[in-house]
């Protein structure tokens, strides 16, 4: 009897708890948003810009379209079965002798020939031998003259796909696809199809140095959580010593090492182990060695925290229970110390996927990853399309890694609590 | 059970001439020598650094003892390693295995002794039936409050059927309210079940209302091993009476022994009667004890001679709902306690000379603190 009004008088002030609740949480939440709000800035410019823009640029087609906006044009109504018509061809005559009084030919040939080898030479002829604009009705048989690649169906294909403003051309490239005559997606040619391995290559490498990086960790995390804090922090001084040396000195230090006349080769040879020198260095075995060692701290921390928190009373109550010392590591220690190991892998395993200084300097020319791909399109060849769209494809893979890592956390912290 | 407590049954533990030291120099366990009974609720009472912990430790097995031997069940087991003891144990924070659930936690010792599904099936649900928590099979620790996860781990110590029970401190983090319902819980599973415990606690009062036995701990030797009554009625030394229960100490020397009993002069010239109990002779400096319930105040002005009555002068009185204290000034003790029934205090004012008495047998002349 007494509880009943005070339970109406509770659902009569409901709403406008809840709003003075919400009012007093968005101080808080101003108040927060500030302190993070520079930092917020910076990323925005610094980070969420650029991968915005490395996306658009994956999928951008702005050189044909731009150099050669009449073409383009006429061929918007085109149907692909034939050749076109002559409108077209007027227009193209017309878009070169423009392109080449502005001198931007040179950006569309080099776009085209991505798709079609030897277009950039169909191009740079055909405005080299055009002196003026042809007669109208002239201007297919005129540009057939000059260079019969005019005459084939797929020089004009290729100039329509590569008419923008999106294309799929970058990333399917990235993934050894391309579009037939046809337009249906087909795999690359082989002399082409080079990305799926090096991907491929790029996952096995990451892996292995992952794997490495957790039989190596594991019993130094496992040391560094039991032993006492004194000794523990000298320990972790040299857990961390490597991240105050630069990534240059540490790698230039295992070329040192390795090198067939360095440290390593010269030790074994004078203590009479092998003959010759091992060749240690610019092979799969020096990129594995450096990457480990660069990326070990990163596998270490998070295991040392997660096993930091596992009281040992756990293996204690494990042992008076019955259970011998590996039955309980494994049934009791091991499961607990998963999530670091899964944070410390992924870790591991993303940084390893963007690794491009260490394989570039102790590896071999087999041993180059997908990074050292998106370097060399950007800098040497400046084809940012495919550069970007390998960016895109390693972003995506990553992603998708992070997610399923994510799901797994999730799925393990919320079993049992929703059972029963 | 039937056996604990009328004819003494053979021991199941017996530590034997048992010495522990950490660093070389001192000793934390000095020369212990303890029989456990089977069937028995002992209690190892002590202050923290008494050594009662380390000799829970050591009969699990995870402290090795520098000297001495300890046998279970006429077996010497210093060099059996803890998993292979059959001893279950209950931690102080529980030490439930976060990442199982209750149901997983408590078939753990039956599942690394590789019992069948349906013989765990059967003797985790009937543990799970005794804690009355069938419902919480499938949670997590983390899911539970203190004192289920408290129950938790006692099924899980005891499902396997060990011959001993070791408990360290289990109810430490629990609030008292709780606590005292789960030493009930616990007193009754030991008496149902006819299980062997050895409890460690720091507490008293839940050494008093739980043990068959007492070991009292100081410094790192069993001052005395006696059921709670007897420690409380005749303990037999200061530390003893102190740490046993509420106390009052005057200190004085003992004037004359005759058989069981003594006079001791006490500061400001008064002498008393006491019995005898750890004195070495006449001349010796002593310390009495009295239990402030065994003290009666006698209102100014009455002057009969009782047999050991002392000035004292009102400091204080506490009520504390089912009783009352009244702090006095005794013999130079100016925190003596004397316990008041229930509206007995109405008379007494700070300031006020009285009079107390108590009888010769319920005033221990102990060794000098």
């Amino acid at each position: 009897m007494t509880a009943a009004p005070a339970l109406g008088a509770d659902n009569k002030t409901e709403v406008p708890l809840k709003r003075r609740l919400r009012r007093a949480e968005r101080t808080r939440q101003v108040k927060a948003l500030a302190l993070v709000l520079p930092l917020l800035l910076f990323l925005l410019f610094t980070f969420a810009g650029p991968i915005a823009g490395m996306l658009w640029r994956s999928v951008e087609d702005w050189e044909v379209r731009q150099v050669l906006p009449q073409t383009v044009a006429a061929l918007a109504s085109w149907d692909g079965k034939d050749l076109p018509d002559e409108n077209a061809y007027a227009a193209l005559a017309s878009d070169i002798l423009a392109a080449r009084a502005a001198g931007t030919l040179a950006i569309a040939a080099k776009r085209l020939n991505y798709a079609l080898n030897g277009f950039r030479t169909i191009l740079t002829s055909t405005g080299r031998n055009l002196k003026a604009v042809p007669e109208p009705g002239t201007a297919r048989e005129t540009l057939g003259r000059i260079n019969p690649a005019w005459r084939e169906r797929a020089t004009w294909t290729t100039i329509k796909d590569a008419g923008g403003p999106i294309t799929g051309f970058y990333l399917l490239a990235a993934l050894d696809l391309t579009r037939n005559a046809d337009g249906a997606i087909v795999a690359a040619p082989p002399d082409q199809a080079i990305y799926r391995d090096i991907f491929l290559r790029t996952f096995l490498i990451s892996l292995a140095v992952t794997a490495l990086c957790l039989i190596l960790g594991f019993p130094v995390a496992y040391l560094l959580a039991t032993l006492p804090p004194g000794r523990s922090n000298l320990l972790m001084i040299f857990v961390l010593l490597p991240f105050w040396t630069s990534l240059l000195v540490r790698t230039g230090a295992w070329i040192v090492l390795l090198q067939s006349k360095g440290v390593v080769n010269d030790s074994l040879l004078w203590l009479g182990i092998i003959d010759a020198p091992l060749r240690l260095i610019y092979n799969r075995f020096g990129v594995c060695v450096a990457m480990t060692h660069v990326l070990l701290p990163f596998m270490i921390l998070p295991l040392y925290s997660s096993m930091k928190a596992i009281s040992p009373a756990y293996m204690r109550a494990a042992a008076s229970l019955g259970a011998p010392p590996l039955t309980a590591f494994l049934r009791i220690y091991l499961p607990q110390t998963l999530p670091g190991i899964g944070a410390g892998s992924l870790l591991v395993f993303i940084l390893a996927l963007g690794y491009y200084i260490t394989p570039a300097l102790v590896g071999g020319a087999a041993d180059q990853m997908i990074s050292y791909f998106i370097a060399l399109y950007t800098t040497e060849t400046a084809n940012w399309g495919l550069a970007s769209a390998l960016g895109a494809v390693l972003l995506l893979a990553t992603v998708l890694l992070a997610l399923v890592y994510g799901k797994l956390v999730q799925s393990q912290q919320v079993t049992g609590g929703m059972k029963n | 059970m039937e056996a604990g407590m009328v004819t003494p049954a053979p021991a199941l533990v017996r530590f034997s001439g048992i010495q522990k030291t950490y660093d070389g120099e001192h000793l934390v366990v000095k020369n212990l020598d303890l029989d456990i009974r089977k069937g028995e609720f002992i209690t190892l009472l002590g202050p923290s650094g008494s050594g009662k912990t380390t000799t829970l430790m050591m009969l699990a097995g995870f402290e090795v003892p520098t000297h001495g031997e300890i046998y279970l069940s006429e077996r010497p087991i210093k060099n059996v390693p803890p998993h292979r003891r059959d001893i279950g144990m209950v931690f102080q924070n529980y030490a439930l295995f976060p990442h199982l659930t209750i149901a997983e936690n408590i078939a753990f010792p039956l599942s690394v002794r590789k019992s069948s599904k349906a013989e765990t099936q059967e003797r985790v649900s009937a543990a799970l039936r005794m804690i009355k928590m069938e419902t919480f099979a499938h949670r997590r620790p983390g899911q539970l409050s203190g004192g289920q996860q408290q129950r938790v781990a006692l099924a899980r110590a005891l499902v396997f059927n060990p011959q001993l029970v070791l408990m360290d401190e289990p109810l430490g983090a629990l609030d008292k309210r709780l606590r005292e319902q789960m030493q009930l819980e616990i007193k009754q599973l030991h008496e149902t079940m006819g299980i062997t415990i050895v409890y460690v606690t720091h507490d008293q009062s839940e050494a008093l209302t739980m043990s068959d036995r007492i070991a009292v701990f100081n410094d790192g030797i069993v001052q005395q091993i006696d059921r709670p009554d007897a420690l409380y009625e005749h303990p037999v030394n200061s530390f003893v009476a102190h740490f046993i229960g509420e106390n009052n100490v005057l200190a004085g020397t003992v004037e004359t022994v005759e058989r069981d009993y003594c006079r001791v002069a006490l500061a400001g010239g008064s002498t008393v009667a006491a019995r005898a109990v750890n004195v070495s002779g006449a001349g010796a400096s002593t310390s009495l004890s009295v239990r402030p319930e065994r003290v009666a105040i006698i209102p100014n002005g009455n002057s009969s001679e009782g047999p050991n009555r002392l000035p004292a002068k009102v400091q204080n009185t506490i009520y504390l709902g089912d009783h009352a204290l009244a702090v006095l000034d005794v013999a130079g003790n100016a925190e003596f306690m004397v316990k008041l029934q229930p509206g007995a205090h109405h008379g007494l004012r700070p300031g006020e000379s009285v009079f107390i008495t108590f009888r010769p047998e319920d005033c221990l002349a102990l060794d000098p603190v």
